[in-house]
């Protein structure tokens, strides 16, 4: 494989490290934000700040990646616990605009702070290693299997149901705002863990990097990819991350494009890619079984209706 | 005497309207009580206070002898209150089985790093979740449409499934609002049998709302009539129906 070909996909899989906590909260909690590009700098730099040679300009502490991916992550779960105590009981557009403020505040805060950089940026040093892409991969499996161990357990399914009905939740027995918060910080310490990943790539990073687009970008791809699905997460950010550069061909036009191949796919398909469903053995199961399901419920209204004509 | 469920001097006030007006009255363990009265009356508004989803202005509410007066709902679930609701709230886009499953949470304790590194107890508890899923699916004669999705059973059905996820908390009280609204004759036939067969089975005390007059006579072994807020009259039901205040509310007073 190609660099070239290489990089996309090693930004696919960092997207995709992001998407599938922003896929947690939004398509299975039902919370929508547009802000998890705050939580990604605020990864991006603490990252920075751990692994970043004491010998640099702007100097760090030196250590390796993985603990500036632990530390990233733990970071922006931390900053999520604090924006959830404040957001969480906010009702639905509310909360989402809360997290719109969230993010462009975070973005104008790392503007400011010369100690890393502002708004010149923050030259992280090392050229690329494309071998990271193994890291990627490895942070990439690891959260693929526990956000999905967590939607299949009881308490993921209390998120789910928080997404399709609040109050009956609520009267089920479900403590509504601690899985929301729960969902909002497991889905900043995976954006926390991208951002870190973002920078090691780039081996650069300013807060132009994290504004609003990049908010926008996660959230289109976890819809895209169709909400409450795991497997449309990790599709539609191989393909949404992947799109812009076949458009390439396009040049000035590309994004405009973009936009266009997303609003068509979502007339065609408005649930997303995947909605609801799961490429996994077991969900393919479930999916037959509904169908099943549909068609005798048919039939038997069906039948009912001409003994109800023959009376 | 005193009940599983205590209500006392209750009272909810919206801006100026007072809904629920000091009402008081008593739920007997183990039995069917209803609570009727004309549109507006303030039933539902009670069993809002009651599960928490209103705040209570004035007034208070006791469960098993403890007082749970303005705990959050989730609480009072844990308790053993739980209800279903008036306009049918499921959760639309599960299957009928995940419904209850999801309703079944209690019954498990193990906690989120269990799930999320599935460990021992989470395959055991998940295990026993989804077998009590099955069995209440089962007993409740909706095996047939487990893999339905909730909004595309029929009505009555879905009446149904609201009280199957109710009954998967094993509550000591469920409050049912209005399950018989909409339904046919034959319907509404079948689910005063539900009830009772319920009752029976699961052990357990039902608080009923209802407009459906013989379905509360027939049922419940005492009633508490509520107009514009206030308590009218409580009783059994050959007590309500022969008391004239009561036959007004409905009636209206006679002569013009």
């Amino acid at each position: 494989m190609d660099n070239y070909t290489l990089g996309i996909l090693m930004l696919a899989g960092i997207n995709l490290v992001a998407v599938l906590g922003l896929s947690l909260l939004t398509g299975f909690t039902g919370l929508f934000s547009f802000g998890h590009a705050g939580f990604m700098a605020i990864g991006a730099y603490v990252g920075a700040f751990l692994t970043v040679s004491p010998a640099r300009d702007i100097p760090g502490l030196g250590l390796p990646l993985v603990v500036g991916i632990l530390g990233g992550g733990a970071a922006a779960g931390l900053v999520s616990w604090l924006v959830g105590r404040i957001t969480l009981n906010l009702k639905g557009d509310y909360f989402c605009i809360a997290t719109l403020g969230f993010g462009e505040a975070t973005r104008l805060v790392f503007n400011n702070v010369q100690r890393f950089g502002g708004s010149r940026g923050w030259p992280l040093g090392a050229t690329r290693d494309m071998g990271d892409i193994w890291i990627i991969l490895a942070v990439d499996v690891v959260a693929i299997l526990l956000v999905a161990n967590l939607v299949r357990s009881r308490h993921g399914r209390n998120m789910i149901a928080i997404r399709e009905e609040e109050l009956a939740s609520q009267v089920t027995g479900i403590d509504v705002f601690r899985y929301k918060m729960v969902s909002l910080v497991i889905s900043a310490v995976l954006a926390g863990a991208a951002g870190v990943l973002l920078g090691n790539y780039l081996t650069f990073i300013n807060p132009k990097i994290f504004n609003l687009t990049k908010s926008t970008e996660l959230i289109i791809i976890v819809i895209f990819g169709g909400l409450g699905s795991i497997s449309g997460s990790v599709l539609g950010a191989l393909l949404l991350t992947a799109l812009p550069e076949v458009l390439r061909f396009f040049e000035i036009w590309r994004l405009v494009f973009y936009g266009a191949a997303v609003i068509l796919i979502m007339i065609s398909r408005p649930q997303g890619l995947l909605g609801g469903m799961e490429l996994t053995p077991s969900g393919i199961r479930k999916i037959l079984a509904e169908r099943r399901a549909r068609l005798a419920l048919r039939t038997e209204a069906a039948r009912e209706a001409s003994e109800g004509g023959a009376r | 005497m005193s009940g599983i469920l205590e209500v006392r001097g209750l009272t909810k006030r919206f801006g100026g309207l007072a809904a629920v007006d000091n009402v008081s009255f008593s739920v007997r363990e183990g039995g069917i009580s209803g609570l009727i009265g004309p549109n507006g009356a303030g039933k539902t508004t009670i069993f809002n206070l009651i599960t928490g989803v209103y705040k209570v202005t004035e007034g208070s509410v006791l469960f098993a002898g403890s007082e749970i007066t303005d705990m959050e709902p989730f609480r009072i679930a844990d308790r053993g209150i739980t209800r279903t609701f008036q306009n049918i709230r499921l959760f639309k886009n599960l299957s009928v089985y995940e419904n209850v499953l999801t309703a079944c949470h209690m019954s498990a304790k193990y906690s989120i790093p269990e799930a999320l590194f599935r460990l021992p107890r989470f395959v055991r508890e998940e295990k026993a979740l989804r077998a009590k899923a099955e069995d209440l699916l089962a007993i409740m004669g909706l095996t047939e449409r487990r893999d339905v999705q909730a909004n595309n059973l029929p009505y009555g059905l879905q009446r149904r499934l609201e009280i199957v996820r109710a009954l998967a908390l094993d509550p000591k009280l469920l409050l049912l609002d209005e399950p018989a609204a909409g339904m046919n004759p034959d319907e509404t036939e079948q689910l005063m049998h539900l009830i009772a067969g319920i009752r029976e089975r699961f052990k357990l005390t039902v608080l009923v709302i209802e407009h459906h007059m013989d379905l509360v006579m027939r049922l419940c072994e005492s009633i508490v009539v509520l107009n514009f807020g206030q308590k009218l009259a409580e009783g059994t039901a050959d007590e309500i129906r022969g008391d004239p205040r009561v036959v007004e509310a409905y009636l209206g007073s006679g002569g013009n």
